[in-house]
């Protein structure tokens, strides 16, 4: 059950969208986010879901493993839906209701806004690599490093979470299958209830990560690694033609978005 | 015969503890030479292990990895990228999603050029025999197949010392034979210096030389038919006997001949056949005298 989650996780493949240098993703993926935001009607939900049924079909991401990933959001598009339901004012769908028709079509406005929002993010890690993708928001991220934002740290914080999600997930369901050889209840009971019944697998969890926290380090440490300065990377990021045609339709998608905007559709 | 790890006279003890882990350990390991360590849990082993690539330096002491001393800070790094190290639990040492981008690891963080890099990991991933592996996620591996994918990722540093942690306490027979034969291989085929800590004892039959560490005192150093063959050592320090020397020893108690011990299989499977030949012919020369039956 919990080795369902797909959060983070990527599926390699061959496609154009899998080949695609990942800083090109990364930059498309914001020009796909500030897009959605400009949708106001149906032509522009509507073309953006065409766009992102386009790049799902080129990644040959299959549908049922993009469901999985909206699945855990399920209740936040839920809850989102009825409150726009029923906190829109305008025509009642009948005499007397709260509902209104305005209210219905914002609902399904805003779940498809939330859906199309972690679609278009799960197609960037399910196509790209953690190290690719790391790598590609560290060179992306590198001018603040003039800053004195610590870049390097922080994009290598995410690649040690991406590569222990798997881990952890697997040691999850390794204790809470222990817990419950013991007898322990997941299922019923009241929240608070089963939120106590989370606390035996959370105290193991957490000492076993702090563990495996002390072990990593003194192995890279062990492995010559001694911050970003002075690092080289065996796969050398290229940006080829495909990489720029593929920012080009980026971009215009987002000028037709705005102009939709524009023309208040 | 030139030593490559030297310690001298090295005491250490964690912060807040006040027992000594390391008491006063002198110890010389020669170029090339396949060194076994063992002893009980909790004795200093990894303690041992973690002063040979400068993780730890000592409180007392010097410890030289060819010839530079582990406490000077400014070469850690030359240090380090002559020892390589193994540990115990395989999935708290790899740090990528990809077995050949965990592999480059170590020469990335040594600044080493890309295309190098490459012919490294390739050529290291050969070795251990994974380069068929080299697109795989490594958590979907094996357990043996996990710790050849971290010797490669020592291996691609080029270091001439390869210190393994109880490389094979979390694996199942197969895999830790894969483990110490390719840790054997690198030993008599690359002459690199291996130190094995290891929990069996069949797993030091090949080597050199066998160190016994206990409460962080070296109490027996030798060749390994001399550490196995002396019972009272072993029991003393908590260790069972190899299999093979067992045997031997339990057949001579019950009345047959061997000369001296012999610790691998096939040299015990000889002895034995050797000395069931020799009984066979002093029985048929002595059954000649008297008539057949
Ligand atoms: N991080 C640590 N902090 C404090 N004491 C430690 C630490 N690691 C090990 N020790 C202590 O040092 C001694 C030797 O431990 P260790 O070298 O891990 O032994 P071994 O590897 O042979 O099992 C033990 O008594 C242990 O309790
Ligand atoms: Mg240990």
């Amino acid at each position: 059950m919990l080795r369902d989650v797909t959060l983070g996780q990527y599926f390699p493949g061959n496609t154009v969208v899998h080949r695609l240098d990942p800083r090109t993703k990364i930059l498309l993926v914001v020009i796909y986010i500030v897009a959605l935001f400009q949708a106001q009607s149906w032509i522009g939900y509507g073309l953006v879901t065409l766009v992102t049924l386009v790049c799902m079909a080129l990644s040959k991401i299959k549908p049922s493993s993009m469901f999985k990933g909206v699945k855990p959001m399920l209740f936040i598009i839920v809850l989102t839906a009825l409150l726009n339901i029923f906190y829109t004012e305008g025509t009642p769908v009948r005499p007397g209701w709260i509902i209104t028709w305005e209210g219905i079509a914002r609902a399904v406005q805003m779940m498809l806004r939330i859906i199309l929002l972690i679609s278009g993010t799960f197609l960037l890690t399910y196509t790209t690599s953690p190290i690719a993708l790391t790598d590609g928001l560290e060179i992306l991220l590198s001018p603040l490093k003039k800053l004195k934002v610590p870049v390097h740290e922080m994009t290598m914080m995410m690649s040690m979470a991406l590569r222990f999600i798997p881990t952890l997930i697997a040691e999850t369901d390794k204790i809470m299958s222990a817990q419950k050889a013991r007898g322990a209840d997941f299922e019923t009971g009241s929240l608070i209830q089963r939120a106590k019944a989370l606390l035996p697998i959370l105290v193991p969890l957490f000492v076993s990560a702090f563990k495996r926290a002390d072990e990593l380090a003194v192995a890279m440490e062990s492995r010559c690694y001694h911050g970003g300065e002075g690092r080289t990377r065996m796969k050398q990021l290229v940006m080829r033609p495909r990489d720029y045609i593929a920012l080009v339709l980026g971009l215009l998608f987002l000028a037709a978005m705005i102009v939709l905007k524009r023309v208040g559709l | 015969m030139e030593p490559i790890i030297v310690f001298e006279n090295v005491h250490f003890n964690y912060p807040g503890d006040e027992k000594e882990s390391l008491h006063g350990i002198d110890l010389s390991v020669t170029r090339g030479s396949f060194v076994a360590v063992l002893g009980q849990n909790g004795s200093g082993k990894s303690t041992l292990a973690k002063h040979m690539n400068a993780i730890l330096v000592p409180n007392e002491g010097r410890v030289l990895v060819d010839g530079i001393d582990t406490a000077d800070e400014s070469s850690v790094l030359d240090v380090r990228r002559r020892v390589g190290m193994v540990f115990q639990n395989p999935d708290n040492q790899i740090v990528a999603n990809v077995v050949e981008d965990d592999v480059a690891f170590a020469p990335e963080n040594l600044g080493v050029e890309p295309k190098e890099i490459r012919r490294r990991v390739n050529a290291a991933l050969r070795l251990v025999g994974m380069y068929e592996h080299r697109m795989h996620a490594p958590h979907l591996l094996s357990g043996g197949q996990k710790q050849r994918v971290a010797i490669a990722g020592v291996i691609a540093m080029e270091p001439e010392i390869i210190v393994l942690d109880e490389p094979t306490a979390m694996l199942d027979p197969q895999g830790r034979r894969e483990v110490v034969d390719t840790a054997f291989s690198l030993c008599r085929g690359k002459g690199m210096t291996v130190v094995l800590i290891t929990h069996h004892m069949e797993e030091c039959i090949d080597a050199d030389r066998v160190l016994i560490l206990s409460e962080g005192r070296l109490t027996a150093d030798g060749r390994p038919e001399e550490i196995f063959a002396d019972k009272a050592l072993l029991e003393r320090e908590g260790l069972e006997q190899p299999e093979t020397a067992r045997l031997l020893r339990e057949l001579r108690e019950a009345g047959m001949k061997f000369p001296g011990e012999a610790l691998k299989i096939d040299d015990c499977a000889n002895r034995i056949a050797q000395a069931l030949q020799a009984e066979e012919r002093s029985r048929s020369s002595w059954q000649k005298s008297s008539p057949k039956s």
